[in-house]
């Protein structure tokens, strides 16, 4: 090739095109969405007084989701629910409906993921909830054997502290059966650390329990 | 161009013999000025190799072992992954393009670099940049964004040395003698202007001024594709047309085909990345450009296969002679394979099983290592002697790469994409209860270990041989004639 000012416009070219096509186009396509309310009136409003949607995440939660992210859950957990049809994301339970852009707007770092070693978490805070749910991610996350035998996902013993019971052991302490393998030494409990304590929160608020005008919640 | 590809391609498959001796003056200067830059990022290139090596080893053994190094927060899965990840692409890859695509570069532009010392500046920043980077991976600073896992610190460093190193080639570029422009140099041109582009664009909408909501996966995707498909793989076929010619002593085998696969292969793949995330919370339109953008990515792929396969088609005897071109023809042939099952695994349906499964992991391995890696071994093969004046010690320990990696990362894609495709096909089916597929899993898993077991043997062969010939004994110096796998009369030459 000896026209070398056509090589560098093409190089130049082929790369602004995709920035414009790819990037620049869904920048002004859903780059700035809005929280809306769960339906909206015939003129296509909000409805007053009506709560908005997606909800903001709560401080706890946000600590809990650096916790999420300093670990990198994400290399084995999706968030993101695949419409009815498309897999079987909503029959496994894994979410009452697909997940679409809106879902993801007050999130400042967000976390699709593109593997599954492990279940769909958007949704996981309708599967685990209240204290029930706090429980089992402790054991869950402490050694995931304790409530999934044969799961290979990673135990996260750092994010628990092994010490000595002082006199009434503590309500805090990890339920953990005295015949598990993984219990610790008698005398001796399992306590959450606030990172712990943090990344359940988060685990607990990950749901996509509203409806939006646009992926309404159909029959619950 | 005619003229030009037979000029590089006089040298013969024996070097050193026939060559005219001006043009051998010429290109001895050359080799000459970017010889301790061109050193230096392939010896950090070999060292950050077998570092990301052993980081792979620890994350596929905990993925069927869990309980494997559980204790320690810094070798936690997500990190080590990372850490893997980072290592070969940022310290491994990067700096064996900066070693062999600049030294390439520089020969085909007849144009000694100028500041070589500044360069290897530059190219000190750059390591220092990826080892802060993977120091704060480890650390737990890492973002959990695919391919920009590096900590948000480290990118400045990251940036501006590679616009550092970068600039080296197209200055090299600009003042290049002769008029005309080999098709390797359209490809290193074109992924020095692309990557840094891609990046920068990367790092901003994602990690320093975030977009909003998807917007941040779009680019994400975009980058992360392209990172393969305007970086790595331009570069590795700019070095496989440069090489190919070279040791086979005949030119491509058509000028034609080499634009058409360039010119395709620029349009299409810039894309592609959207079929990341088919079926996710993104508007369809985007999804399916990025479906046809995939499935043209046939075009450049099926040309330039053909362009290589009938440059070296009469020559496999040789061909199988020569270290280089058994590892250089060995990526082109999975060039061909990766990119084929990529555009297949764009499509809807075939997605929709292959999409969030260990299908998509062998894929990755697929491309950046038996196309990519192998065909920079090649290089490596066949640049250290020009560069050192001397051979590589060792016959055997070549072929113990070879083997080792080629079988390696054959099981590992096979067992990968198998069981990634049972894994798919299970989990689309609601009936089947997740820790069985995850139970399912296992025997791949620990088949991939094995591979992981397998290629570390080719790595260290490799790195043994070339540390070896680096602080070379007398022996290796006084050595006489390249090495070659297979003697003249068929043997297996010996070390
Ligand atoms: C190596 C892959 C891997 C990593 C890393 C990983 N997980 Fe898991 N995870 C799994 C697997 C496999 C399962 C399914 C079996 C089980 O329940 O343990 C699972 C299940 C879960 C579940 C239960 C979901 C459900 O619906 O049953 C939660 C919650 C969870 N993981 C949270 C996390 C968090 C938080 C992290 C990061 C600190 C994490 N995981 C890291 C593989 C992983």
């Amino acid at each position: 090739m000896k026209n070398i000012a056509l090589l560098f416009c093409g190089i130049l070219f082929t790369i602004a095109f995709s920035y414009t096509g790819v990037i620049l186009a869904s920048q002004l396509q859903f780059g700035s969405l809005l929280q809306t309310t769960a339906e909206l009136d015939e003129d296509g409003k909000q409805m007053e007084g009506d709560p908005l949607f997606p909800r903001r995440e709560s401080g706890i939660a946000l600590q809990g989701k650096q916790v999420y992210i300093e670990l990198g859950c994400i290399y084995c957990h999706s968030q993101q629910i695949r419409r009815e049809g498309f897999g079987a994301d909503i029959d496994r339970g894994w979410g009452l409906r697909a997940t679409v852009a809106r879902d993801y707007i007050m999130q400042d770092r967000v976390l699709l993921g593109t593997m599954r070693t492990g279940p769909d978490l958007a949704h996981v805070g309708g599967r685990f909830a209240g204290d029930g749910g706090r429980e089992w991610h402790h054991q869950h996350l402490y050694n995931p054997q304790l409530t999934s035998k044969g799961s290979i996902m990673p135990p996260y013993p750092f994010l628990y502290e092994v010490r000595e019971i002082e006199g009434e052991p503590s309500p805090e302490a990890v339920k953990i059966p005295a015949d598990s393998p993984y219990s610790p030494k008698t005398g001796y409990e399992v306590i959450p650390t606030r990172r712990a304590v943090a990344l359940v929160e988060y685990l607990l608020s990950l749901k996509v329990d509203y409806s939006l005008p646009e992926a309404p919640i159909l029959d619950q | 161009m005619n003229a030009s590809a037979t000029d590089n391609a006089r040298q013969p498959s024996i070097p050193y013999t026939t060559e005219i001796t001006s043009q051998r003056a010429e290109l001895s200067e050359i080799d000459q000025s970017i010889r301790s830059a061109s050193l230096f990022f392939t010896v950090s290139a070999v060292i950050w190799l077998l570092l990301g090596t052993v980081f792979a080893l620890i994350a596929a053994i905990k993925m069927h072992n869990p309980e494997f190094l559980a204790g320690f927060e810094a070798a936690t899965f997500g990190r080590v992954r990372s850490a893997h990840l980072n290592a070969v692409a940022l310290g491994w890859s990067n700096n064996v393009i900066y070693g062999l695509c600049l030294w390439i570069m520089a020969r085909l532009c007849r144009s000694p670099i100028r500041h070589g010392g500044l360069l290897i500046i530059a190219g000190v920043f750059w390591n220092l940049g990826v080892s802060l980077g993977i120091f704060g991976i480890l650390r737990g600073d890492l973002t959990s964004v695919e391919w920009l896992e590096v900590p948000v610190y480290a990118t400045p460093l990251l940036a501006i040395s590679y616009i550092l190193i970068g600039v080296w080639g197209i200055i090299a570029f600009r003042f290049r003698r002769g008029d005309h422009v080999y098709v390797s140099q359209w490809y290193f041109l074109a992924g020095l202007f692309w990557f840094p582009w891609i990046y920068v664009v990367a790092v901003l909408m994602i990690l320093w001024a975030p977009a909003q909501g998807v917007v941040q996966s779009v680019v994400n995707w975009w980058f992360g594709h392209n990172a393969l498909g305007l970086w790595y793989t331009p570069m590795a076929l700019g070095a496989a047309y440069y090489l190919i010619p070279k040791v086979l002593g005949r030119p491509i085998y058509s000028y034609y085909l080499s634009v058409l696969g360039f010119w395709s292969l620029a349009l299409f793949y810039n894309w592609a990345g959207i079929h990341h995330i088919i079926g996710g919370p993104v508007p369809v339109w985007l999804v399916s450009a990025g479906i046809v953008a995939s499935v043209m990515m046939v075009v450049p792929v099926v040309v330039v296969g053909i362009n290589h396969h009938l440059s070296i088609v009469g020559l496999h005897k040789e061909g199988w002679r020569s270290p280089t071109i058994r590892f250089v023809v060995f990526g082109a042939i999975n060039y061909t394979l990766v990119s084929l099952i990529g555009s297949a695994m764009s499509l809807r349906d075939v997605n929709l099983i292959t999409h969030f499964t260990h299908f998509t992991v062998g894929h990755a391995h697929h491309g950046v290592y038996a196309f990519f890696t192998m065909i920079m071994f090649g290089g490596i093969y066949y640049m250290m002697p020009r560069m050192l004046h001397r051979e590589w010690p060792s016959a055997k320990l070549i072929q113990i790469h070879f083997w080792a990696s080629g079988i390696g990362i054959l099981i590992m894609v096979i067992a990968l994409q198998v069981g990634g495709w049972y894994q798919g096909l299970a989990m689309n089916n609601a009936e089947i209860p997740f820790l069985e597929i995850v139970q399912n899993t296992l025997p791949w898993l620990k088949a991939r270990s094995v591979s992981g077991v397998l290629i570390t043997i080719g790595h260290f062969a490799f790195a043994i041989n070339f540390f070896w010939m680096l602080f070379a004994a007398g022996a290796v110096r006084a050595k006489s004639g390249p090495t070659l796998l297979v003697s003249t009369s068929g043997k297996e030459a010996a070390g």
